[in-house]
């Protein structure tokens, strides 16, 4: 299960919807252990796609960084799709490579309502979670 | 002196949990093969045939290598290594 701050979860659906017809990412730090994301890291899309999103190496290695100095880890890494579900592609699964993290998807296809949805990704394996929001 | 390399919490299973492991080479892809001899497939992780997966990123100090030289980026005692995993994705 992901448990969520209501803002963090509105400032992720915010950049989705900014960054829209592009897919958005980015990243909630969070204390290493602690499960619980309390820093938002909105990152550039370096592919600028609406179809496809990689980090740009450079802001990677220097937010990695950052997190390495404040004992943080990536406990969310988020991304959108544009006019598909959220759920995770293909080509998200290959790169799945930090099992401890919650994947989040956020479709914007539809104007009024954006699905905000949480997975672990381990060793190729999708396995969908739920999400509690915190007031 | 040697070349620090940094291993991103994926690829620790072959450096026995290790953050950071050491190696020598002049040229990263030497590096790459001093360090498989001690651990063994973590070369295979992030080469494949003469290139550099694109799952992974690698630094050299503050620099991704693909915009230095890729394997044939020059190394020397003192450098740090850094190897991160890519984050990427699509629709499809």
């Amino acid at each position: 299960m992901l448990r969520i701050p209501r803002a963090l979860h509105d400032k992720i659906i915010e950049h989705a919807r900014q960054d829209h017809p592009d897919e958005a990412c980015g990243v909630l730090a969070g204390p290493i252990g602690s499960d619980s994301p309390t820093r938002f890291i909105p990152m550039q899309n370096a592919e600028r796609s609406p179809t496809f999103y990689r980090f740009d190496s450079q802001e990677q290695l220097k937010v990695w960084r950052e997190m390495d100095d404040n004992d943080e880890e990536p406990v969310v890494i988020y991304h959108s799709h544009t006019a598909t579900p959220a759920y995770p592609s293909r080509t998200d699964i290959s790169y799945a490579s930090e099992p401890q993290a919650h994947y989040v998807l956020v479709s914007t296809r539809e104007e009024t309502e954006a699905e905000f949805r949480s997975y672990r990704i381990v060793d190729g394996e999708v396995t969908e979670e739920p999400v509690e929001i915190e007031e | 002196m040697a070349i620090e390399v940094r291993i991103p919490t994926i690829l620790r299973s072959y450096t026995g949990g290790a953050k950071a492991v050491e190696g020598s080479g002049g040229t990263l892809d030497e590096l790459l093969n001093n360090l498989d001899a001690a651990h063994g497939g973590l070369r295979e992780r992030l080469v494949d045939g003469e290139k550099l997966r694109r799952f992974v990123n690698v630094y050299l100090n503050d620099e991704d290598v693909r915009f230095l030289g890729g394997l044939e980026t020059p190394v020397k005692d003192g450098d740090t290594v850094t190897v991160l995993p890519a984050v990427a994705g699509g629709a499809f």
